[in-house]
Parts: C-alpha cells; sequence; structure tokens
C-alpha cells in the first residue's frame, strides 16, 4: 500500500491499528514529494528535521493524531518561513503560530511544509509568485489556479494528505476544481484568521483541501471556532460537522442560479456540471432555477473592495520592522518607497494602486462607497435564493486549467474568470468544490469543479450534500499521470 | 472618471515608485479595470446600506489586563536593523 495515496482518514484508520506508524507516514509523504515536486513545484520549503521529531511523539488518540498538514505560505507558523510568496518576505521568519496552526498542533497534527501561491494571495494562477513556478498535475504545462495553487496541486499529486489556504475570491475553491480535489471555503468568521497575513480583511477566509469531502469535515471540525485573538471569528455553537455524512438527500433543494450558467462557459465544463445535477436528481434531490439578478456586477464590486482592503493592509509593508529594505537609503520616505518598489511584484503594486485610488480623496463615494451598497444587494440576493433552497449548485470556474503564460498582461480576463467564486466571499456564506469530472483538451485530461454554496453556518449541510454525490461517482479516486 | 486616473500620482500617494514601462502599462491596464467598474452606475443604490463587513460585529472588547507576549527579542527578531533593542532607519530630522 502507497501509504501517500490515502486520505486522512483512511491514514488514521491504519495508524490507530498500528499497520503502520507516523514516521513511516511522513517519511513515505517525503518520499513522494522527493520523487514528483521537481515537477509539480508545489512546496516553497520543508523542515523536515522537525516534522520527524512530531512524528515520533505523535498522539494517536487525537482526532488528527499523526497526520502531516502542508500549509500555504501566507499562514504563520513558528519557526518556519512565511514569504507570501513575495521577495518582500524573503528571509522572514514566524515568531508565532497562526490559531489554526495551534489548533491543528492541539490535535495531534504536525504541520509540515509551505506551500507557493500567487504573491500576497493575489491572482488566479499562481503564476504571480515572485520565487517559483507551480504546474497542474494532471499536465505540467498548465496552470494549477490561484492564488492556492500550491495547496491544490500537492494534495492533487499526493504530495501531501491535506492541506491549508486561503480564500478571498474563490483562492481555495478555484485551484481545487482545476487540479480535481476538494476545496472547502468556511464560513466568513468561521476559522480565525490571526496569524493569515491579511489580504482583504472583511473577505479572507482559511480553509482545507483534501482528496474526500469527510477530510474535509474533519479538518473544519479542528479549525473552527472562536477565537479572542479575531474580533470577527463567529461565536457559533459547537458542532461535528461529519454528522450529518451519509444521510441521504430527499427533501433537499438545490438551485440552479441561471446567472451561473451562461455563454462563455467551457462547453465541457457545462456538460460535467449539468450532469452532476442529473446525478444529484437521480439520488433525490430536488433542483430548481433560482436568479442571482446582481451576479454581473460582482466582479466589479470585487475589485474595489478587495484592492482597497489590500491596499490598507499592505502599507505595513514599509521596510521598517521586517521585511525587504533596500540600501543606501536618502531618507525615511526614501527607506518606504524603495523597500516597497523592490519587495512588491507586479500584480500586487497594480492592485495596491487601483486600491489607493478607490479610496482616494473625491473618488471614495463612487467607486467604494457604491462597491459596499452593492455587496449588500449581492448578498440580499443569496439571502433571497436560501429562503427557497438549501444549496445552490454551479460550476467553480468557467474553464479548466490554462496553459502557463496564456493569460499574462491581461489582468481584467484574468479578473472575469473569478465570476462564479466572488460573490460568496462578498456575501460571507460557505462554499466548497468537488471533482465532477473532466475535460478533453489538446491531448491532456483536466478535471472539472463541481460548486455547492451554502448559507451562512451551513456547513454541516453543504457537507452532507457535496459528500452523498462523491459517494455516488468514482472522480475523486481519479489521479493524475505523474 | 478613468480619464483622470493619473497612475503616477496614485502610486506615489502609495509610496510605491514605478519605471517607466511599469508606468506605462499599469496607466493603460487601470484605465481598462476603472472603466469596466463604470457599470456600478447602472445599478440603484437609493437607500441601500453600504456592506462593509458580513460578521455583522461591533465594537468588540476585550479585559484591559496585562498578559505575556512576545519579548523584544522576538518582536525584533525580523528587523532589517536594530541595536539596543530599537530599530534603525535613517536619520528623520534633519
Amino acid at each position: 500500500m502507497d501509504l501517500h495515496t490515502l486520505s486522512i482518514s483512511a491514514l488514521q484508520t491504519r495508524l490507530r491499528s498500528g499497520e503502520t506508524t507516523a514516521p513511516a507516514a511522513l517519511e513515505a509523504l517525503e518520499a513522494r514529494i522527493a520523487a514528483v515536486d521537481p515537477k509539480v513545484g508545489g512546496y516553497l520549503s520543508r523542515n523536515l528535521g522537525r516534522a520527524r521529531q512530531e512524528a515520533a511523539a505523535a498522539d494517536l488518540s487525537l482526532p488528527l493524531g499523526g497526520v502531516p498538514i502542508a500549509i500555504k505560505d501566507v499562514i504563520n507558523v513558528k519557526g518556519d518561513p512565511c514569504t507570501a510568496a513575495s521577495k518582500m518576505l524573503q528571509g522572514y521568519t514566524s515568531s508565532y503560530d497562526a490559531t489554526v496552526i495551534r489548533k491543528l498542533r492541539a490535535a495531534g497534527a504536525i504541520p509540515f511544509g509551505r506551500l507557493n501561491m500567487d504573491e500576497f494571495a493575489m491572482g488566479s494562477s499562481t503564476e504571480n509568485s515572485a520565487l517559483q513556478r507551480t504546474s497542474n498535475p494532471w499536465d505540467l504545462n498548465r496552470i494549477p489556479g490561484g492564488s492556492s495553487g500550491g495547496s491544490a496541486a500537492v494534495v492533487a499529486a499526493d504530495e501531501a494528505f491535506a492541506s491549508l489556504g486561503s480564500d478571498t475570491g474563490g483562492s481555495i475553491r478555484q485551484p481545487a476544481a482545476l487540479c480535481g480535489c476538494v476545496g472547502l471555503k468556511p464560513t466568513y468568521g468561521r476559522v480565525s484568521r490571526f496569524g493569515l497575513l491579511a489580504f482583504a480583511s472583511s473577505l479572507d477566509q482559511i480553509g482545507p483541501f483534501t482528496k474526500t469531502v469527510e477530510d474535509s469535515a474533519l479538518l473544519l471540525n479542528v479549525l473552527s471556532g472562536k477565537d479572542p485573538m479575531d474580533s470577527t471569528s463567529l461565536d457559533a455553537p459547537k458542532e461535528d460537522f461529519t454528522r450529518l455524512l451519509g444521510q441521504d438527500l430527499k427533501g433537499i433543494k438545490l438551485g440552479m442560479p441561471k446567472e451561473y450558467f451562461i455563454d462563455g462557459i467551457d462547453p465541457q465544463v457545462d456538460a460535467a456540471v449539468r450532469a452532476a445535477i442529473k446525478q444529484f436528481e437521480s439520488l433525490g434531490a430536488e433542483i430548481v432555477e433560482v436568479s442571482l439578478p446582481h451576479t454581473e456586477y460582482a466582479v466589479a464590486v470585487y475589485y474595489i473592495i478587495a484592492t482597497a482592503e489590500a491596499s490598507a493592509n499592505l502599507a505595513r509593508y514599509d521596510g521598517v520592522r521586517y521585511g525587504h529594505r533596500a540600501d543606501d537609503l536618502r531618507n525615511l520616505q526614501d527607506l518606504y518607497i524603495r523597500s516597497r518598489s523592490e519587495g512588491f511584484g507586479e500584480e500586487v503594486k497594480r492592485r495596491i494602486i487601483l486600491g489607493t485610488y478607490v479610496l482616494s480623496s473625491g473618488y471614495y463615494d463612487a467607486y467604494y462607497l457604491r462597491a459596499q451598497k452593492v455587496r449588500t444587494l449581492i448578498r440580499q440576493d443569496f439571502e433571497a435564493a436560501f429562503q427557497k433552497v438549501d444549496a445552490l449548485i454551479c460550476p467553480t470556474s468557467p474553464e479548466v486549467a490554462f496553459k502557463i503564460g496564456d493569460r499574462s498582461g491581461d489582468p481584467l480576463k484574468m479578473y472575469l474568470a473569478d465570476i462564479f467564486t466572488i460573490a460568496t466571499n462578498l456575501a460571507g456564506n460557505c462554499g466548497i468544490s468537488l471533482p465532477c469530472g473532466f475535460a478533453q483538451a489538446e491531448g491532456s485530461r483536466l478535471p472539472v469543479g463541481l460548486q455547492l454554496l451554502g448559507h451562512s453556518l451551513e456547513e454541516s449541510k453543504l457537507l452532507q450534500i457535496a459528500h452523498a454525490y462523491e459517494q455516488s461517482t468514482t472522480w475523486h479516486k481519479e489521479r493524475p499521470p505523474i | 472618471m478613468s480619464a483622470e486616473f493619473d497612475v503616477r500620482h496614485t502610486a506615489h500617494l502609495a509610496r510605491l515608485e514605478l519605471s517607466d514601462a511599469e508606468a506605462a502599462r499599469f496607466q493603460s491596464q487601470l484605465s481598462q479595470i476603472l472603466g469596466y467598474v463604470e457599470k456600478l452606475k447602472e445599478v440603484d443604490v437609493s437607500g441601500v446600506e453600504p456592506t462593509a463587513h458580513t460578521a455583522q460585529t461591533m465594537n468588540v472588547f476585550r479585559q484591559d489586563e496585562p498578559r505575556d507576549w512576545f519579548t523584544s527579542e522576538e518582536a525584533l527578531s525580523n528587523a532589517p536593523r536594530q541595536a539596543n533593542h530599537l530599530i534603525i532607519v535613517p536619520k528623520v530630522i534633519e
């Protein structure tokens, strides 16, 4: 049995029965990474020595005892680098654990390995990493999606049992779709953001990448909860997110938002998602059409609000306390300007400038305040839809993974591909992407993702619906030819 | 509105300096994006309250009590230049 191919729950069964050990699982994973990561490029760094010590001391009675989990390089792990894939933070070492890392450790998991991403989580292809290229394991000439491209690629390539990423406008769900794994964006506030490098604070949320829906529920059990270090974390009742797994879909009503089934979707993506909808009907779910009338404004609202928040959040990278500092400085202003201009990459600069503009005197009302009002309308669209249905069903991305370099130089076109994921962040709801088929593209077989969107704090029901579909198909068992 | 967008002025507000090539590229790309977001003007937002946040929490306070936090060594562990538990920066007052 190749240990590295296992899901978390299958690994735990073998660990607890004594069939294998935590150090053996870690070594199997390391061997797999050494074999395939030179091609995939998902990992930026790994602290194998520390992970070996933790594996040797693993407490298998804990919920995730002895399970290595890989971490997007935007979440602080004490003693690890945390670069956000930026030159700005090369050489930075975290002096504390993020709350999610503290929770993983308390549950017996082993944070192991740091994953590539778009710089400061800004991008949809991981091509904006200033440090490394990451490839899609299904076709090494194609992008893995983004911004959490490394997090998706390593799970898809069996180089991690599971990983953590962050989702501001689709950065968990879109790469999960393009790489063929399960990606969950929890409700805003479900998981503490303390220790996550901030991009857009009203939208950012940490979530898991896994091989199965059950593993996603197991990780959410550990990650979720109120945190005094994050005042926006929600004080929701403690629940077991696995409790509805296995229940049938009788009485479940799924809504197809008509604005999400439009011209411009790759016909193979459309066909795979429509086949999944038929499958849901055969499982007993009722399908109805719903409308989210302000969908066409979501991309515009998002790129005003997210860049405005980013321009404020990234002001902290000034070359004074940490991060890159330029040489031969004339004065303090020179320190700020040159350190930032040298440290940030192109997309980050582009978004900071856009965010600064929409917040600047004379433009605030026209851009930022108006976008916040349309955000309210988008949120109300979802509230009205969830009065009628248990969850929404749609594609995660209008397309499959494109070729590396195909979109460079056209940021607007790249932004428009986020159309199906970003409204969820604006509304603060939860969403999940899971495999629902494949598309053929120039000789490659590329995964297609199905997206299910749930109401605020209804992850248990969302996971129940996703699990019922997954268990009635074999898509999640497919592995890339690597 | 996007005709008034001056990329160099806005970059300076954000303490960024652009090369000539970057300035030309960003001016064109960001003008295109600002043109796209003009579509928000189509929406009737009269009487609509803005959403800053979906968590809907206000004024979250904690007890004002001392607690363990970073030591100065930990807090300064990533400082580019330091001495005597202080961060060194260029002279501020001439």
